[in-house]
């Protein structure tokens, strides 16, 4: 094997993980900036090219610059669809109480639901709806599944 | 259906002796008090109508053992060995021999017996001071032969009430959320089961997610969270009638609810356009009031036992805490300040506590706090946990517990369990399928 290359490899990862403030303790997958998804594992898309869900980070609704970029994506492929409507879908991680989680998850689905807004896309076609955290795509007690679960996901509705 | 059985009740002897035997609840008890509890005496024509009735071969017994596992799970009594029992039971009854009783170091013993006539149970019961040689309670019991389970919890509430000054919560309720299936895919009912674990039976299908349930004052009524049609709304149950309805006519999620201590409204969490405010509506007359209006997530809000207060939680601050207010939504005011966050905050039936969750360093803790928010004091730490609900005489703490999975995917499990307010006697609480969001009733015969 080469060890140097290894060895490369990890001191990048680390040097990454230096400039950001939360990701030093817990990540090392390289899938998550800070305890954001930035992986593709779980998604599912709306159609090429359009991813269907935005991760956040613990306890947050602010969206990240790759979730605006998603969402721009998006926006762009429902005008381009204007017969198509979406239910966004707010989702919670298990490490937070279940009511809370329900009003976090709507939070969520909102902050996608504003945005999709911004760029010209009708209130009428998106509906939301909260599953705090009673439907997480992985079942794992772990801060990348958590990461993964944490997430607003657009479902077409018709 | 559970509450059209008359029950009455009568004092036999109206006696009232000077009890030597006293237990403290106020503390952890760690030398729970020795107790015989002698089955109950049944004639042989009794044992044989009942035996073809409940299908039970002695039903004097039956019922000793529910007394006998209530008393134990307590914490507070040690039941003794019946094996070692010299004395039997109708005789025991009738005019126990102390010196007997002493020798095994019981302190207390319980006696009784049971009856079938007019198509009708008769319990009868006796508790003894063995040191004193005395008897110190008398009560008898005449219900349908179908309600035994129940005179068990009832002869165990007076027990308790005579030997520690406060009332039992042992002929009571709970409702919760049983679980099945992957983690992913959880299949959800809401199910109800006597204190014990006992009668179990199931309200929902399973068809729509359902979570939450609480019960209103005088536990017929239930209001839970229903995902029905895939609209997460609050609803209301007629537990007797079977009858559903939605509780109001929000364009929005609601969900967090709970009645008021007169059960007149229902309090609950209101979502819209990314924010969550209280309101409450009166079931009446469906008049809905606005109770907070802040940006913030405001939810799980739970009333004072005057109904003069509310707390809840919000994370106005930035961060989940807990927050009181008059119930007008006046006089906000902020009671958590520790490390951590705060969440579930429900006030005790005393109305000196609020018990809470609190999530600090990747742990979960149930806790309680005065209602100004000083004296916190956290009963037990977990991976996970929360939800707490009182015991009706605010002296335990039901709440739920999930385990964590592993990198195969395997572990999860969702269990009820109680503690005692002094952080003592921590339980499983017996469930026939993983369960959570327990809601303990109040007494049912009261």
């Amino acid at each position: 094997m080469n060890l140097n290359k290894i060895f490369k490899n990890a001191l990048l990862l680390a040097l990454a993980c230096l400039a950001l403030s939360a990701c030093a303790k817990k990540v090392s997958t390289g899938q998550m900036q800070g305890d954001v998804y930035t992986g593709t594992d779980t998604v599912e898309y709306l159609a090429s090219g359009v991813p269907d869900r935005v991760f956040f980070a613990t306890n947050e609704s602010v969206l990240t610059t790759k979730s605006r970029e998603t969402l721009r994506k998006q926006a762009a492929w429902l005008r381009k669809n204007s017969n198509i409507n979406i239910v966004i879908e707010g989702h919670a991680d298990e490490r937070g109480t279940r009511e809370y989680n329900l009003a976090l998850g709507e939070r969520r689905a909102n902050a996608a639901k504003d945005y999709l807004m911004t760029y010209g896309i009708s209130a009428d076609r998106i509906s939301v709806i909260s599953y705090g955290k009673e439907r997480p795509v992985d079942s794992g007690s772990n801060p990348l599944s958590w990461s993964k679960n944490r997430r607003s996901v657009s479902v077409k509705a018709n | 259906m559970f509450l059209r059985y008359i029950l009455i009740l009568f004092l036999l002897i109206p006696f009232n002796s000077f009890a030597l035997i006293e237990v403290d609840i106020t503390r952890g008890n760690l030398n729970p008090l020795p107790i015989a509890v002698s089955p109950l005496s049944l004639d042989s024509d009794s044992k044989s109508k009942l035996k073809t009735i409940l299908k039970k071969d002695d039903i004097g017994a039956q019922i000793s053992i529910v007394v006998e596992n209530n008393l134990k799970k307590s914490g507070l009594f040690n039941p003794l060995n019946k094996d070692s029992f010299l004395q039997k039971p109708d005789i025991a009854h009738f005019k126990p021999r102390f010196e007997d009783w002493a020798l095994i170091k019981a302190q207390a013993l319980i006696t009784g017996k049971v009856t079938f006539s007019d198509e009708k149970l008769r319990v009868e019961f006796r508790l003894w001071d063995v040191l004193a040689a005395k008897e110190i309670m008398a009560l008898a019991f005449t219900t349908v032969p179908s309600n035994w389970r129940r005179v068990g919890h009832i002869i165990t509430d007076k027990i308790y009430e005579r030997l520690t000054g406060e009332k039992g919560y042992f002929d009571t309720r709970i409702i919760y959320v049983s679980e099945e299936g992957p983690k992913i895919k959880r299949i959800k009912k809401l199910a109800i089961m006597d204190q014990d674990g006992f009668n179990t039976k199931y309200l929902t299908l399973g068809n729509e997610l359902v979570l939450t349930p609480r019960f209103n004052p005088t536990n017929q009524m239930v209001t839970y969270l229903s995902y029905f049609r895939n609209l997460p709304r609050v609803y209301l149950l007629d537990i007797e009638t079977g009858i559903q309805e939605v509780v109001g006519d929000f364009p929005g999620m609601t969900f967090a609810p709970r009645f008021s201590p007169d059960g007149k409204k229902i309090i609950m969490s209101f979502a819209k356009d990314g924010n969550s405010d209280i309101y409450t509506m009166e079931l009446e007359n469906r008049i809905v009031e606005r109770i907070t209006n802040h940006p913030s997530i405001d939810t799980s809000p739970s009333y004072s036992p005057d109904g003069k207060y509310i707390c809840f939680n919000s994370d106005r601050s930035g961060y989940q805490q807990i927050y009181i207010m008059k119930s007008d939504g006046s006089n906000v005011k902020r009671i958590s300040f520790g490390k951590g966050l705060y969440g579930t905050p429900v006030w005790s039936p005393r109305g000196d506590l609020i018990a809470f969750t609190k999530l600090h360093k990747g742990k979960f803790y149930i806790g309680v706090m005065r209602t100004n928010g000083k004296g916190e004091r956290l009963l037990t730490e977990n991976f996970y946990q929360e939800a707490p609900s009182w015991s009706p005489n605010g002296r335990v703490l039901i709440f739920y517990r999930e385990t964590k999975t592993d990198d195969k995917g395997e572990g999860f499990s969702a269990k009820l369990w109680s503690i005692d307010l002094t952080g003592y006697n921590e339980r499983l609480v017996n469930t026939e399928t993983d369960a959570s969001d327990p809601s303990w009733s109040s007494l049912l015969s009261d």
